[in-house]
């Protein structure tokens, strides 16, 4: 059982900065997020694309964003329980009781949910039959590349994930890589890879196709694909792996009692604060009137967020607003060095 | 102002009228139509405000650039009427544009 004063869920940009809005404070902070790394829809949906609506920052990435907001918390040592999701809470005297899909139990008088749109989880095959081998013939992902060796292996996808595996797994299985049109988003080489593979007759390419059925009683047979014009085929086949990117899902917070305005939680424009005492909602995720979806908005909501977070945190001790330009107290915390 | 039809995958239909300069995305989430999630926002990185183009319309209205058909890769059962509504802009020439949502989003 972890013990902190505040759960921070989501390691987004938003769930980053509070971090640092509560060190200064003095408040201690533990950050959960489903994904296996840090950055949230920055780095998974766009860590490339150029952001120029952070203040003082004309330009940069969602990879350099989250980079220097680390660095910007790394006084605090803060610790990420990254590929978690928390599943349940319960009210325990005057903490919270949160309980994540690991075995990780965190105790805190103070939640504060930042996590956008909700958590990402693969997006999956739309023939009704996916759901049945899920796990048993249907992956969405791969953590034993050793289980499809001398496999008949189709690759639905057209991005990095597919490319790579179908190259990597053409070394020791019999690959088809089906996408929807003719052209492939991942990276180039790899595409130039995968065709010349294909010539050599160590993969095969199907498109423009997607997936119409799939066949098999307790284990996948074979698959039907359709082609753009109709015509279809059939092909024997032991696995099926999807890579069409990830999803967002509000999951089990929409479980938590709060207040929901479709997929996103009304606060009060004080504290950050829910329906509920001692959880918190900043970031993407969060609506009131005239709320923008901007970086720079959840900034503004977790500074506010974090005060409030102190009052339930250090119920006897007078929260006093500083300035870290000339507080002694916030550059001790932030471990600044005096000069001379 | 031009008239957006959304029509739901079971058929309702809802015909918005919808200031020039917003996205047809835009123009569903304000009037609150059902489905089209837009999660990302608008920025063309999530693929849940995707759409079927009528078939008459499809020439009519500006190409999709490579960001948009990269993305509807992601979308859920994407065919050749397939667009991200965050990524079309309303004008006067899309006055009368029919889109048909897609059973779900993801």
């Amino acid at each position: 059982m972890i013990k902190t004063d505040v759960l921070v869920i989501g390691a987004g940009p938003v769930g980053i900065f509070v971090v640092q809005q509560l060190g200064l404070i003095g408040l201690k902070a533990e950050v959960v997020d489903n994904l296996d790394k840090i950055g949230g829809q920055c780095i998974e949906l766009y860590p490339d694309k150029p952001i120029y609506d952070i203040p003082a920052l004309p330009s940069c990435t969602g990879e350099s964003l989250t980079k220097n907001l680390l660095e910007q918390i790394k006084p605090f040592k803060t610790n990420f329980h990254l590929n978690e999701r928390v599943q349940e809470i319960s009210k325990e005297e005057n903490n919270w009781k949160i309980k994540t899909s690991g075995t990780k139990v965190f105790v805190a008088p103070n939640v504060i949910i930042a996590a956008g749109v909700g958590s990402f989880e693969p997006r999956k095959f739309s023939v009704k039959e996916a759901e049945k081998f899920e796990n048993n013939g249907i992956y969405y992902s791969i953590k034993d590349k050793t289980l499809f060796k001398k496999k008949k292996i189709c690759i639905f996808g057209g991005g990095d994930s597919a490319l790579d595996w179908a190259i990597e797994l053409s070394k020791f299985a019999e690959i088809t890589l089906v996408h929807r049109r003719n052209e492939f988003r991942g990276a180039e080489h790899s595409a130039t890879t995968a065709r010349q593979l294909e010539k050599e007759g160590k993969l095969k390419i199907k498109t423009p196709f997607h997936i119409e059925s799939i066949e098999g009683d307790k284990k996948i047979t074979g698959i039907t694909i359709k082609h753009e014009n109709g015509t279809v085929e059939k092909l024997p086949t032991d696995c099926v792996l999807g890579f069409f990117g990830l999803i967002m899902k509000l999951g089990p917070i929409a479980e938590w009692g709060l207040n929901l305005d479709k997929k996103t939680i009304p606060v009060s424009t004080e504290s950050f604060q829910t329906n509920k005492e001692g959880i918190f909602a900043i970031g993407d995720i969060c609506t009131y009137p005239g709320k923008l979806k901007l970086i720079l908005s959840g900034f503004h909501e977790g500074a506010l967020a974090a005060r409030a977070c102190f009052k339930l945190a250090r119920p006897n001790e007078k929260y006093r607003f500083e300035f870290t330009t000339t507080s002694k107290v916030l550059q001790g915390r932030l471990g600044v060095k005096k000069s001379d | 102002m031009p008239k957006i039809t959304y029509i739901e995958h079971d058929g309702k239909s809802h015909e918005i009228e919808v200031p020039k300069g917003l996205s047809v995305m835009e123009g569903a989430v304000q009037n609150n139509v059902p489905g089209i999630d837009a999660d990302c926002g608008g920025s063309c990185a999530c693929a849940t405000c995707h759409v079927y183009i009528k078939e008459e319309w499809s020439d009519k209205i500006p190409k999709k650039e490579s960001a948009e058909e990269d993305m509807i890769d992601m979308a859920f059962e994407p065919n050749k009427f397939s667009r991200l509504t965050c990524q079309i802009t309303v004008t006067d020439e899309l006055d009368g544009l029919v889109v048909k949502m897609p059973s779900k989003q993801g």
